[in-house]
């Protein structure tokens, strides 16, 4: 007989275990960040790596999100004469939620699916071996600048997504739907609070320790050549993304209340 | 004399197959010690247990008589400070250049300033014959004998008590193997270090070794001075250093 619900509870099981694992690998990758020996160049290059080189996807997500978003509330709030409200609400949107969501999306699949490839292949051709028989700890030289790296370059994407997005909708607004530029930026920046920039810039944060944790982590336990750096790479955008939308939601629920 | 490294009873499962079944061996220092055996019987997994990149799952590593299986990783990084290892495929890191990857650990460990570091792997690269013009470029660019000498390189900059090689001549046509056999045997007469090795290749073993011992099914089958594996009354050596399918080892194909 067949039990129809075997192979969900292995699933279970097994999502449950690699959840415990990874946590564990978060857990060391966090400490290694403040205790030394620390490689300053490497966090350098991994910051240009991570932070400038996503400079142009995370613009070029920001500003058509923007606009399409400017759009969509007009169309939307022309339902109930709520016209005048496209500014307010595009600022709120951006800020507290797709900003730090598209660029954690967007990076998910930019730097985890890198930082899994690069780790990956360095462990199946023995260059962590090798490391470590040098005297240097593969946590501390490859994770941990990573990890603080995307931990601290997130939040400052986000910033600069932010003003693109907004933009993104002052442009659409103002050129195609009748906006008063100067007023659509004061009733942007009027109904905006600190609040909501310190939501999505925490969320960032968050965001950039699980896609550098996440990849590295499945980097870091690759095995079976070729094969099984694809597989690493394929895990860590997948694993990075679920990630996080269910942290996104976990904190905007913590705010919230 | 106490053994330089020593491994007792070394257990080792795997993927629930019973890969080490109690593993002895000892080297003493300034001595040879070449693991012969086929592939899958455990030869990689013995060395990476050796070096403590992999915990046995029973027995002890001693190194200068201290069990190194019982440290933290933190009380086993000097231990390891006395290992050089030379690795399979040479594990050069890719995105470092040639002088880079041989003074890694002099930069980034030992914390030496890069001027003072590059010219000491300039000098060591001399030592393993390869030219100064190669420090700038990347590993990927080098031929298969070169990355080898890189690796050893590598391995010996920091003038180790133990070496260890894995298959140092796969890989290699016979006289570029021939040449970095000469170049294993000079470095470590010259370091006066202990060599453990693990090969397939009896031209490489016969050469580097002081004493050989033969690894099968996870145990230490045979162990003598390099001169007599000839005359090993061994019927599983006889077959390996002959390269015959028939035999009491069945060949995997």
């Amino acid at each position: 007989m067949i039990n129809p619900f075997a192979p969900i509870g292995r699933a279970t099981l097994g999502a449950l275990g690699e959840l415990g694992r990874l946590s564990a690998f978060a857990g060391r990758a966090a400490a290694s960040v403040f205790a030394p020996p620390f490689f300053l160049g490497q966090f350098a290059r991994q910051c240009w790596q991570i932070g400038y080189l996503s400079l142009p996807v995370i613009g070029l997500t920001a500003v058509f999100i923007g606009a399409a978003l400017a759009l969509n509330i007009y169309v939307g709030g022309a339902r109930f004469n709520a016209e005048q409200f496209v500014p307010n609400i595009v600022v709120l949107g951006i800020t507290r939620e797709l900003g730090p969501v598209l660029a954690g999306l967007m990076l998910a699949g930019r730097v985890s699916a890198g930082i899994a490839a690069e780790i990956g292949t360095m462990r199946v051709t023995e260059q962590i071996d090798a490391m470590s028989t040098l005297s240097t700890d593969p946590f501390k030289f490859l994770v941990a600048p990573r990890v603080l790296a995307a931990t601290l370059t997130l939040p400052l994407l986000v910033m600069v997504a932010d003003i693109i997005g907004v933009m993104g909708g002052y442009l659409v607004a103002v050129n195609s739907l009748d906006f008063n530029g100067a007023t659509y930026l004061r009733n942007t920046f009027d109904f905006l609070e600190p609040q909501d920039v310190v939501l999505g810039l925490t969320k960032a944060a968050v965001f950039g320790f699980i896609i550098a944790c996440v990849g590295a982590y499945q980097g870091y336990n690759s095995k079976g050549g070729a094969l099984g750096v694809g597989r690493a790479a394929t895990n860590a955008v997948v694993g990075a993304i679920v990630l996080i939308l269910a942290v996104n939601y976990l904190i905007t629920a913590f705010f919230v209340e | 004399m106490t053994a330089k490294l020593q491994l007792i009873a070394i257990k080792k499962k795997l993927r629930g197959r019973q890969v080490l079944d109690g593993v002895d061996l000892d080297v003493a220092p300034g001595k040879s010690l070449v693991v012969i055996g086929g592939s899958g019987v455990g030869k990689s997994v013995t060395l990476k247990c050796a070096l403590g990149l992999m915990k046995p799952d029973a027995g002890q590593v001693l190194v200068d008589g201290i069990d190194i299986t019982a440290l933290s990783r933190r009380a086993r990084e000097p231990v390891m400070r006395k290992f050089g290892m030379l690795f399979q495929g040479g594990a050069l890191f890719d995105s470092l250049s040639v002088w880079e990857n041989i003074a890694f650990r002099l930069i980034y460990a030992d914390k030496i300033a890069r001027k003072q570091a590059r010219e000491r792997a300039i000098e060591t690269m001399r030592k393993v014959r390869l030219g100064p013009e190669f420090a700038d470029v990347r590993p990927i660019e080098l031929s298969g004998g070169m990355q080898k000498r890189a690796g050893l390189a590598r391995a010996i900059i920091a003038k180790p008590d133990i070496l260890f090689f894995d298959e140092p001549t796969t890989g290699l046509d016979p006289i570029t193997a021939d040449a970095i056999n000469d170049l294993i045997v000079e470095m470590v007469r010259d370091l006066g270090c202990a060599a453990v090795s693990i090969t397939h290749d009896m031209a490489s073993a016969r050469k580097i070794a002081d004493e050989i011992a033969m690894l099968h099914a996870g145990k230490i089958v045979w162990r003598g001075p390099a001169s007599q594996i000839d005359a090993s009354g061994n019927a599983m050596v006889d077959q390996f250093i002959h390269g015959r399918a028939k035999g009491p080892i069945q060949a995997v194909v």
